[in-house]
């Protein structure tokens, strides 16, 4: 299986463990990801916010430098993810637009045809082309007795991305059943973490971040996976900060749910990037499946 | 009720500016959308209410509102409109209206994203430690004490880079910038 993939800013600095454990998986279940040669930011969502024609411009760079070889594009953070996806739908679907952006492209010598790519999550290509059968059988460590709350935030599969249910979405729910972890089935899974809100406006973001960690602890959750860096980033980085805000006491560790898989899959704790985390998870790992999984041999 | 103007630039303007904007026009006023939005209870007018306003003519108001401001992008406005109108991206469409006119001068929402976008513009990348610091140094100087805990434990943990990352082509980058600006529109 062979990809073209788009890592975006954070998996060099603030989500690096994301960056570390999707590269160790993807060796691992064999997936081969060839990283976009010189690829720039997407523009999160504060380009748009400054010139929408600018934010399709560089976002459909990224899409013309991916090599004639590979059609598919892969995101591991949902903001690329829908970013791109959107940028490539509007050019589809609207003449003008695509015109523009690609007289934009022209001035640095590039082209990009709409709908040559199929752009991806991270999560849908592990879960529908990887699959249950390829990932069940790699499985040397289940994470029986971890309760694990999913956690799928919005732009993964809001506005109506296609590949699960736009409000109450499974995939990654099931592909934590797969590792043997107890799947946490709480009502929040697809609400807001905030985005870019902690730094605009810190008492709305707290209390969204707020109300994922209540309820994920109100379900007895040991740890939350998530699969985009901003989420990890509020509900763990800003995670002590909520509670001096509003005097709770939060100790909910928030992991990339390829670092769950690559525990299952007995690769190392270091390689996955553990420790990185804000709330460290190594206590709750060790009390609920016995040891990390640097001591089991390579399957 | 908040009459509905005859000719409305205003709303035009919107539509034009917002691909599937047209579908503004067939607003029925239900009300899910303020009603599914996270931050709808700090909004001064809900999306309804908004887009009752911008039938209405009303561009001051809106564009002064910090409706728009308080959206988070999470979509589900957008996914519920039984309209099927594009909510988020007409917030989108206000937020760029709002800093073009010069409503939202000096709003944090506003500063980030230029912020934000002049570090793209340089690099290629966004660069978290220069957006952050140069962001709180210049909107909210009195946060910095409160952010230096959490930066700092970042850093420790290797999650924060104190130098930028540039991509290899940011002249050809550039190039495709300035022709898209050049261009502009709606799009």
């Amino acid at each position: 299986m062979k990809y073209a993939f788009y890592p975006g800013c954070s998996l060099e600095s603030s989500s690096v463990a994301y960056d570390m454990s999707v590269k160790a998986v993807a060796d691992k279940l064999q997936v081969e990801f060839t990283e976009v040669d010189d690829w720039n930011c997407c523009g999160a969502t504060e380009y748009h916010t400054v010139d929408a024609l600018a934010a399709n411009a560089i976002i459909a760079r990224n899409l013309a430098l991916v090599g004639p070889d590979l059609d598919q594009l892969v995101a591991p953070c949902s903001a690329c993810y829908l970013n791109l996806k959107k940028t490539d739908k509007l050019m589809v679907e609207h003449a003008d637009i695509d015109d523009k952006v690609n007289q934009a492209l022209a001035a640095g010598g590039l082209h990009y045809e709409a709908g040559r790519l199929k752009i991806r999550h991270l999560l849908d290509v592990l879960f529908d082309d990887v699959g249950e059968q390829a990932i069940r059988e790699r499985v040397v460590q289940p994470l029986e007795g971890l309760r694990v709350a999913p956690y799928y935030g919005c732009q993964i599969v809001r506005p109506l991305n296609g590949f699960d249910d736009p409000e109450y979405p499974v995939k990654l729910d099931r592909m934590l059943g797969w590792l043997g972890a107890e799947v946490v089935d709480y009502p929040v899974k697809s609400h807001c973490c905030g985005g870019h809100m902690a730094q605009i406006s810190e008492e709305q973001a707290f209390e969204l971040i707020r109300r994922l960690l209540h309820s994920a602890a109100e379900y007895h959750a040991d740890v939350v996976a998530c699969l985009c860096p901003m989420c990890q980033l509020n509900l763990d980085a800003y995670q002590g900060r909520v509670n001096n805000f509003f005097n709770t006491r939060f100790e909910l560790p928030v992991l990339f749910f390829t670092q769950l898989v690559g525990l299952a899959l007995g690769i190392g704790t270091e390689e996955l990037g553990f420790g990185k985390e804000i709330v460290a998870a190594e206590p709750i790992l060790a009390t609920r499946i016995g040891s990390t999984a640097d001591a089991v041999p390579e399957a | 009720m908040i009459p509905v103007a005859q000719n409305n630039d205003f709303r035009d303007q919107v539509m034009v500016a917002t691909p599937g904007g047209e579908r503004l026009k067939s607003c029925i006023q239900c009300g899910t959308c303020g009603g599914s939005c996270p931050n709808g209870a700090d909004m001064e007018s809900t999306p309804r209410r908004l887009f009752a306003l911008i039938n209405a003519g009303e561009r001051d108001q809106v564009l002064d509102s910090n409706t728009m401001w308080m959206c988070v992008s999470c979509y589900l406005c957008t996914s519920r409109c039984p309209q099927e109108i594009p909510i988020t991206d007409i917030m989108y469409t206000l937020k760029r209206m709002s800093v073009a006119e010069g409503h939202a001068a000096g709003t944090d929402g506003a500063a980030l994203a230029r912020t934000f976008t002049s570090y793209v513009d340089r690099y290629g990348r966004s660069f978290e430690f220069g957006i952050a610091s140069r962001f709180y140094l210049t909107q909210k100087p009195a946060s910095l004490l409160r952010m230096g805990p959490l930066g700092l434990s970042m850093f420790t943990r290797g999650r924060m880079s104190l130098t930028p990352t540039r991509i290899r082509q940011v002249a050809q980058l550039r190039a495709i910038i300035d022709k898209a600006k050049e261009l502009g529109g709606a799009s």
